[in-house]
């Protein structure tokens, strides 16, 4: 196995935590750093931090929220994919001819490169006149295989003599070593020392609206529309597939069904969609089916982590290593570790990850890829170990709290609410009630109280661009390419932009999900609110001050005077002397546009993270295994809340996600087929409402002054960390035993009831 | 409970087997006739033949005459042919409630529902929920209370919620997740959703 040299396999957790991180971007390279102003107590605001409903619910609850799906332009074709049924063959010859022959086709194209290595990969295209045609050409697509051996397994993929993956490298590849201290001194320190193993299944991410888009071609500019998070990211993966001037495409979103990291970047029916378009010189639609969704467009990979750790009797960590093995498929694993690395105190840390390649589709970002599988692993360590120790978990936590990253080895952290985190979450909860020892209670149906802690980055990317434009005629207009995926992005720069110019969320027209617009991320990694909030923030502030100047000259004061309230600018030292907003604004002339842009942070003095600690209550049915959750509740720190109202959802939703994954949710392959045998919503168990209990989001009180203008911190991410480890750790508290695998299906966990009755 | 069945009872739907019929995966041939259409040829080069049956249904108060095909469900129409895209796609087999409709007042999933059933009957889209420009209490609820986070999964839990509260205004917790436990969040927003529900059936009895 071939070791420190990381080849490059596209680690898609590698560049997503790196864009995540806030150093992975280059539009934010060269942005300055803004003046860091006095820490202290948050600013009092007239709308951010509150509730504020969504400035586009009318259009929703309306079904008048325009979809990719529901897209229909002129003269639209429906374009097809045919996909091989193998998971390994070799493409001896693809003939298209009678598909082209029959009537209503318009295009057929040959996709394959004469290898097939997961079962879903494109092979061949066609576009028609409807779909029911194109389904028709699909099937007179003549495709002659040489079935190969496949391996879609992982544990057989790692084994010596399994069917090679790739055509250039083995199937076990080393992703990522970190080493600080040493490891074997610590582990010699310790007084307790455990090793334990943790496995997580894969997650399709089944976003509701399954992937989709249409291009259009007007001469040399194409247009694209596409269920996508990442308009910017998508234009410059279409320029480069089609080899043309990123110039000359635009890619729109206006509502999408849903992403979770699935709908980052560009994908191939995307590129094969302009292709055909280009082709017939007619609109063209591809929209995936529920099973392409399960067979080709990403999944969260799988892992096994050992962890092994050494404390002395007080709690206190000397040493903590991982192994970990992942697998997404024919792309890469999640690296685990960086919670591992980071969230507690210890000198002595050494972690080594290999990917391991089996013929599946491709992994993609799966909201918080990585930290989800290692908050599982790590804090269900932190639970067993506590009760090695004798201890509470939650002190066990406490007594390794750290104040730098790198385990308190590297920079201080720009703020960090973690220690409220865990005291307001306990007292919610009734931490109190928990079993002192897990297993404590009798009968057959048992209680526990779990926590775990998550830490994500969500510091937001430098350089995000936002213009506000202000007519003469009072409107106002905020511009920026970035997307709303449901977070409320629409109702998040209405929010800033009002408040920043004394004005009411409705009065804002919101413009976004359009590559043609001003520069913004892409909506993953929990990076929206935090870069384009501020830069909103930010040409709000360039505005006031120009709106400042005008009132001044007809007010005849100096512009530090004028204070701006209830739609009127008036001077601080002369109270009737007013003007009214419509006043001011026509003075504009003209439509001005006000540039704002999220200002770089201090990246060499501070560590910038997100944190929060989630504790959950479960009942276990021993018999059956069954595992039902009772009641939630999530503490958060992510800096300044825009919107408590969408906030709250975000929280929600993760932690549905949480428990979902913790209790149902696995790709369950067919080895004899090579096929999934779950890719649908029937079979592919994900929660539903009767699931879902009580629940509880709290937002802990932490001024962060050094992140951006608004102290704000991302949230997308960060309640999806910690909510399946939870889970799994009530479940312990309850029954005595961890499961240490998700999902925890009632097989598991009845095999780990008897594992422990049998005292292994 | 006002939801339909999530789960069709045994083997292959009627409608899966008709669907099937189109990508070529054809099993015995217990539909003869069907069959012997779908050889029938094609028309004007285009689109293949299928014996076609006019119906009249009225949607959202508005009566509409068309012939449809025998393979079409409701929600091929109303989304293709009708333009009503608020009913959504989302498993296109009767697990998630996406595409949820009112058929004579009882909501229906669309996507199972073959369109030439549908003749002579009343169909409520999401479309057709408020009246005019007062939104439907539901729909106020929504927005109030975000039940809602992409969206797209909406106008299924809007005709869901509606129809359990035409039924009862002052549902409890559990009657409101048993209700919509045929509906499918995939962004998992189910807890703000109970609260919507609740909300909107206070609004009902307030009005």
């Amino acid at each position: 196995m071939a070791r420190k040299t990381f080849v490059d396999i596209g680690d898609s957790s590698r560049l997503y935590q790196d864009e995540a991180r806030g150093t992975g971007d280059q539009a934010g390279a060269q942005t300055p750093v803004a003046a860091v102003p006095a820490a202290g107590a948050r600013p009092a605001y007239r709308l951010i931090g509150k509730r504020t409903a969504r400035v586009d619910g009318r259009k929703i609850v309306t079904g008048r929220a325009e979809y990719t799906q529901d897209i229909k332009l002129k003269g639209m074709l429906s374009g097809k994919i045919l996909r091989s049924p193998h998971a390994a063959a070799e493409v001896v010859s693809v003939d298209l001819a009678a598909a082209r022959a029959l009537p209503g086709v318009l295009a057929v194209l040959n996709l394959t490169d004469g290898r097939v290595r997961y079962a879903g990969q494109q092979v061949a295209a066609v576009a028609a006149v409807n779909e029911k045609t194109a389904d028709r050409a699909l099937a007179l697509i003549k495709v002659e295989y040489k079935p190969l051996p496949f391996v879609v397994d992982w544990e057989k993929a790692k084994e010596t003599g399994a069917p090679q993956v790739q055509s250039d490298r083995p199937n076990v590849q080393a992703i990522n070593d970190y080493k600080r201290g040493d490891i074997e001194q610590g582990l010699a320190e310790a007084e307790v020392v455990l090793e334990r193993t943790y496995r997580t299944g894969s997650e399709i991410h089944n976003t509701t609206e399954t992937h989709g888009s249409i291009a259009t071609w007007e001469g040399e500019q194409l247009t694209v529309y596409d269920s996508t998070q990442a308009v910017h990211s998508v234009r410059d993966g279409l320029a480069r597939a089609l080899k043309m001037p990123a110039a000359n495409v635009t890619v729109i979103k206006k509502y999408m069904g849903g992403g979770f990291g699935s709908k980052l970047g560009v994908n191939e029916h995307t590129i094969v969609a302009a292709l055909l378009s280009r082709e017939t010189e007619r609109p063209v639609k591809i929209l995936l089916s529920r099973r392409d969704n399960a067979l080709c467009v990403g999944n969260r990979p799988i892992t096994q982590q050992t962890i092994k750790a050494g404390a002395k009797k007080d709690g206190t960590l000397t040493a903590l290593s991982l192994v970990n093995y992942t697998c997404g498929g024919v792309g890469s694993g999640d690296r685990t570790s960086e919670p591992l690395i980071d969230i507690y105190k210890c000198p002595n840390v050494k972690v080594d990850e290999w990917t391991v390649f089996m013929n599946t589709g491709a992994s993609r970002p799966t909201r918080a890829p990585g930290h989800t599988q290692g908050a599982f692993a790590l804090e269900g360590f932190m639970d067993e170990f506590a009760s090695a120790l004798g201890m509470d978990p939650l002190e066990l936590r406490k007594k390794n709290y750290s104040t730098r990253n790198r385990g308190d080895t590297g920079l201080p952290y720009s703020s960090k609410g973690l220690d409220k985190c865990y005291e307001q979450g306990a007292n919610a909860i009734g931490w109190e009630r928990r079993n002192k020892i897990p297993g404590a209670g009798s009968g057959r149906f048992r209680r526990g109280i779990g926590v775990a802690t998550s830490i994500w980055f969500g510091a937001g990317v430098p350089g995000t661009l936002a213009d506000l434009v202000l007519y003469p005629d009072g409107s106002v207009e905020a511009v920026c390419g970035t997307q709303d995926i449901g977070c409320g992005t629409r109702t998040h720069m209405a929010v800033v932009a009002a408040e920043t110019l004394g004005l009411e969320p409705r009065d804002i027209t919101v413009k976004l999900g359009n590559s043609d617009y001003p520069y913004a991320p892409s909506s993953g990694g929990s990076l929206t609110t935090p870069s384009v909030a501020p830069a909103v923030r930010d040409a709000g502030l360039k505005a006031m001050e120009r709106l400042k100047q005008l009132a001044a000259r007809k007010l005849e004061a100096k512009p530090e005077d004028i204070i701006a309230e209830n739609k009127t600018f008036r001077v601080r030292t002369a109270p009737d002397k007013t003007i009214a907003y419509a006043d001011v604004f026509r003075d504009l002339r003209r439509e001005t546009v006000f540039h704002g842009e999220r200002s770089g942070m201090p990246n060499d003095k501070f560590a910038f993270n997100t944190f929060g600690a989630h504790f959950a209550e479960v009942e276990v049915d021993t018999e059956t295994g069954r595992i039902r959750v009772l009641k939630y509740v999530a503490a958060h720190d992510s800096g300044q809340i825009i919107n408590v109202q969408t906030a709250e959802s975000q929280v929600i939703g993760a932690i549905t996600q949480g428990i979902s994954t913790a209790l149902f949710e696995e790709r369950v392959m067919d080895e004899t087929t090579g096929n999934p045998v779950n890719p649908n919503l029937r079979d592919y168990k994900i929660a539903t409402s009767l699931d879902i209990p009580e629940t509880t989001a709290i937002f802990v009180e932490v001024s962060d002054p050094y992140i951006n203008n608004l102290g704000t911190k991302g949230l997308g991410e960060p309640p999806r960390i910690p909510s399946s480890a939870a889970v799994a750790n009530a479940v312990y508290n309850a029954v005595g035993v961890h499961v240490k695998e998700i999902p925890m299906t009632p097989p598991r966990v009845l095999r780990a009831l008897e594992e422990k009755e049998a005292g292994r | 409970m006002t939801q339909p069945t999530k789960k069709q009872g045994r083997g292959v739907s009627r409608r899966a087997f008709i669907k099937g019929l189109g990508t070529g995966a054809v099993g015995t041939a217990v539909l003869p006739r069907l069959l012997a259409q779908e050889t029938i040829g094609t028309a004007k080069g285009d689109v293949p033949v299928y014996d076609q049956k006019r119906v009249t249904f009225r949607v959202n108060g508005e009566a509409h005459t068309l012939a449809v095909r025998p393979d079409e469900t409701l929600l091929d129409v109303l989304r293709e042919r009708l333009d009503l895209t608020g009913a959504k796609r989302v498993c296109d087999r009767g697990e998630c409630g996406g595409c949820t409709v009112w058929l004579d007042g009882e909501p229906v999933y669309a996507c199972m529902f073959l369109a030439i059933r549908a003749d002579g009957r009343e169909i409520t889209t999401v479309e057709g929920l408020a009246e005019g420009d007062r939104l439907h209490p539901v729909q106020e609820a929504f927005i109030e209370k975000d039940g809602y986070q992409c969206g797209f999964c909406t106008p299924g839990f809007l005709m869901t919620s509606a129809a359990l509260l035409k039924r009862k205004a002052d549902p409890s917790l559990d009657e409101i997740k048993q209700a919509l436990s045929g509906n499918l969040c995939r962004c998992g927003n189910y807890v703000k959703i109970y609260e919507a529900v609740a909300e909107a059936g206070r609004k009902i009895r307030r009005s």
